[in-house]
């Protein structure tokens, strides 16, 4: 057991945990941010994604030890007020989810590519959410939702 | 909706009396003493049923009473009491349900919770507003069909006199309930929310990643539960380090259960108990138990399609259904012989097994991401020995159903740990591998079919030796594994023929989304295109010809839904219409059609497809023609019909369970692979508004899309797919 100081979604926060605890663990079981889901524990699903340092990440596979002074931020906070960013508001208006599992995942991973390109192309969107399954399959929806959230 | 008023809700009768924080994800359920204020305000409050209650500040809330899975129920199933209500949706706050026999049937499963529903709910929501109808009528001594109900107000048009909902609840409280079979229903041609475009209630809380899910469950003083079955199925505990395991670090306590002993209750195998989810994985991963496999562990996949190979030779051990003769046609009749295979599938939940449970003072409170709350406490009552009373299960959205939570074992087990640690309360969740080697798993299977097609080019004889599995037995087909002999072409072809013989397994089967439908509409509808095509004759045409005149063709043995060949003719017509059937398509690319009745839906799909000289697979385009009624909410219809398509063609392109030494070797994505945005095609959903009692959407759009992809690869490079998955298939032109 090692305490860790983490900077999640501006705060400040100690976890208490074993240093090989994968980050995604420390934020659901220790921090209490059920936000970010586990979907396979190996990076294949991308449910868990969060960024660091404004990167999308697989929180499943990075453990608590290797995050240092990194910059957390969760699906909790990606809006930093209680507005909603457009990406979130585009994945309502167009009622993306069926399930809504993957969609964390989805929404961080979105979010990590219109900070890098403001005005994703197909192609962009197809190599940026490769990596994030979505079981429900509503990647019609998830292309749209990206294009409308662009536009905004 | 405030934290205070969710916690408890009492009726005016004063014994609705329940926890609805399942579904919305706060956690203290049972934990918190009674909120006077709280059951003060329910007192208050306008509830002619369990499924409306208006409070005395005009606020409506509308209780949803199956699961969320993804079907979208939640939002559709409100939407119907709040359009006989009179009510703005904008207006209306939606709960799930609390287990109630009140509520009626609380499974989510088989596309059944619109057409169960549908007439029911209606009718309560227009009891409701007959009665604040009336509470008016009478506070202004008018005759009630002089007054009128909108946007949660009552009218008086002579007068000009309004009271809202709100200010009638008390009055309305104390009228007599009418009987909900003689009230008036409204003109669906005047409805204002049913037919719209409605997103999800729980999509705000989605989008920020409040707790909402089975796995999302946190009690206070919670701890955390992995659990290690014997990786053949069904097979019992020899021996295990307990020791070891204690001294795993986060890990107090590890204990045997030594289970009921079935494949479909409580099954034996090793508890680890830890400070968290992350501890007991490891120490799981580092478990070291032996198994007695009951005499399974030689099964494999590959020595199965062996046996099957042995059985089409040979005689089929049943007929299931003949009618006509078979075999002895004049020569001059074109014959087909083809055998189509399909792999057992893996449900592949993207939320993983979990539950939650606290076991005290005899009672057990749960909750349960299950599509089954019923067959859930039957099981543990069985498995605990308790009453069904000492059962509180609670609701949660589930993070995929798919079928595979129409089985409770994950339940039993949660609850039985629970029990073990009597008082603590405790979250059990299962890893993937674990999810993926512990499934129900879709049945594979084999059809020997042949075909005979006249010099009209009609379809003279159909004969099919069907070979699918048992659990453990040859002489009962398991879980969703069989074929009805009233499943098309029967009834369509003068002479027919469906033959069986199961191969005994130890691997448990179960339903998967549009089970039996999911693989048969594949064989089937393939093998019709084959014919199609050895009759020289359009596909389409040739379709729409063996479904006939209009009329209604009885199901077999007179049980189940007619086959009303007017429907699936127009669902033909509407998919081919919008995909352009029949245009003009480059060299490598080509169309397919199918069609599958199933769930009491008409679905026709359109595929078009490309495939390079390398044999690279790109599906293009899919488009449904659906006719399931009236459309409740047009998005989450959408949203169901598309996702459907690509998850049957998610199935067929990439996916296949695969035993050896009597246990699943899939593991992870990697070795189950489920299509990615890139490989998604454009997918289009229309729809054929009939005027038939409005029916579920949640699995008729999936059969139908394999054999349409399957036959839109034949019309592209000559291939005849008769074996999946796709991605094994050398479609190359070399």
């Amino acid at each position: 057991m090692k305490t860790y100081t983490l900077t999640v979604n501006g705060k400040r926060l100690e976890a208490s945990v074993a240093e090989d605890t994968p980050l995604l663990w420390v934020l659901r079981d220790t921090l209490g941010l059920v936000g970010t889901k586990f979907g396979c524990g190996a990076g294949q699903c991308g449910a868990c994604t969060i960024h660091l340092n404004g990167k999308a990440t697989r929180s499943c596979l990075l453990p608590v030890s290797a995050v240092g002074e990194a910059k957390i931020t969760t699906i909790e906070g990606l809006a930093e007020s209680a507005k909603l960013v457009p990406l979130q508001q585009a994945w309502c208006d167009l009622d993306v989810a069926q399930c809504g599992y993957c969609q964390a995942g989805q929404i961080m991973s979105a979010a990590a590519l219109l900070a890098e390109k403001p005005k994703p192309t197909d192609a962009d969107i197809d190599a940026a959410m490769q990596g994030n399954l979505c079981r429900c399959a509503t990647y019609k929806r998830i292309r749209q939702a990206i294009h409308t959230a662009a536009a905004v | 909706m405030n934290i205070t008023d969710s916690l408890t809700h009492t009726d005016r009768r004063g014994f609705f009396k329940t926890t609805a924080l399942a579904g919305g994800g706060l956690l203290l359920g049972g934990w918190f003493p009674e909120k006077a204020a709280a059951q003060e305000a329910a007192a208050a409050s306008f509830s002619p049923n369990v499924f409306i209650r208006i409070s005395s500040q005009g606020a409506v809330t509308l209780f949803a009473k199956t699961p969320e899975i993804g079907q979208g129920v939640k939002t559709s199933l409100p939407m119907i009491v709040a359009e006989e209500l009179e009510v703005d949706w904008e207006k209306v706050t939606v709960e799930q349900a609390p287990i109630d026999p009140r509520f009626g049937g609380q499974t989510a499963g088989g596309s059944t919770t619109i057409p169960s529903n549908y007439d029911r709910l209606r009718r309560l929501g227009a009891v409701a507003k007959t009665m604040l109808v009336t509470a008016a009528a009478n506070t202004w001594q008018v005759p009630a069909d002089e007054c009128a109900a909108a946007s949660g107000v009552v009218t008086h048009a002579k007068s000009g006199r309004k009271m809202s909902y709100g200010e009638l609840t008390e009055a309305a409280s104390k009228l007599p309930v009418p009987d909900e079979k003689a009230v008036k229903l409204k003109d669906p041609a005047d409805f204002k929310i049913l037919g719209r475009r409605i997103t999800g209630v729980d999509n705000p809380k989605i989008v920020t990643g409040e707790p909402l899910f089975g796995i999302d469950q946190k009690l206070p003083g919670m701890v955390y539960a992995a659990y290690v079955r014997c990786p053949v199925f069904a097979g019992k505990l020899k021996d295990v380090d307990l020791d070891a395991v204690k001294k795993s670090p986060g890990v107090s306590d590890a204990f045997v259960i030594e289970g009921t002993g079935d494949h479909y209750g409580l099954l034996s195998g090793v508890a680890i108990i830890g400070d968290s989810t992350w501890s007991v994985f490891k120490a799981k991963k580092a478990l070291k138990a032996t198994w007695d496999d009951g005499g399974h562990g030689a099964e494999s996949s590959a020595e199965q399609e062996k046996k099957a190979v042995e059985a089409i030779k040979g005689k089929a051990a049943k007929e299931i259904r003949r009618d006509g003769v078979l075999g002895e046609f004049p020569a001059d009749l074109r014959s087909v012989d083809s055998v189509y295979y399909y792999p057992h599938l893996a449900h592949a939940n993207l939320e993983p097994q979990n539950c939650t449970a606290v076991f005290k003072d005899g009672k057990l409170e749960m909750w349960a991401p299950t599509q089954n709350p019923g067959s859930g406490i039957d099981g543990i009552a069985k498995a605990l020995k308790i009453p069904k009373e000492s059962i509180t299960l609670h609701l949660t959205r589930i993070g995929g159903g798919f079928g595979r939570r129409l089985m409770v074992d994950y339940m039993l087990e949660c609850a039985e740990i629970a029990r073990r640690l009597d008082g603590k309360p405790v979250k059990v969740t299962w890893d993937r591998e674990q999810d993926f080697q512990h499934d129900y798993y879709r049945s594979g299977g084999w059809h020997h079919l042949r075909g005979w097609v006249d010099v009209a080019g009609k379809i003279a004889g159909w004969a099919d030796h069907f070979i699918t599995y048992g659990l453990n037995s040859d002489e009962r087909p398991g879980n969703g594994a069989d074929v009805g002999g009233g499943e098309l072409p029967a009834g369509f072809v003068p002479n027919f023929l469906l033959e069986r013989t199961i191969l005994p397994s130890n691997v448990p089967l179960g339903y998967w989304r549009a089970p039996g439908s999911c693989a048969i509409a594949w064989a089937f509808q393939s093998f019709i295109d084959e014919l199609a095509h050895a009759a020289k004759r359009d596909p389409l045409e040739f379709k729409l010809d063996l479904l006939g005149p209009d009329r209604d063709v009885s199901p077999s043995g007179g049980r189940g839904r007619p086959y009303n060949t007017m429907r699936m003719k127009r669902a033909l017509k509407l998919a081919a219409e919008k995909a352009g059937w029949g245009k003009k398509m480059p060299k490598g690319s080509g169309q397919g059609i199918a069609f599958h009745f199933s769930h009491a839906g008409y679905v026709a799909v359109v595929a078009e497809v490309s495939v390079d000289a390398k044999g690279v697979l790109k599906v293009e385009k899919l488009t449904a023609g659906v006719d399931v009624g009236p459309i409740l909410n047009l998005s989450g219809a959408e949203n169901q019909v598309e996702g459907s398509m690509l998850d049957g063609l998610s199935a067929a392109w990439f996916q296949e369970v695969l035993i050896a030494d009597g246990r699943v070797q899939n593991t992870s994505f990697a070795d189950y692979p489920l299509l990615r945005i890139s490989d998604a095609p454009k997918v289009e959903a229309h729809f054929f508004k009939s005027d038939f009692p409005p029916t579920g959407l949640g699995e008729p759009a999936l059969p139908p899309t394999a054999p349409a992809v399957c036959n839109a690869i034949f019309a592209a490079t000559g291939k005849r797919v008769r074996k999946l998955p796709l991605s094994k298939e050398n479609l190359s032109q070399t």
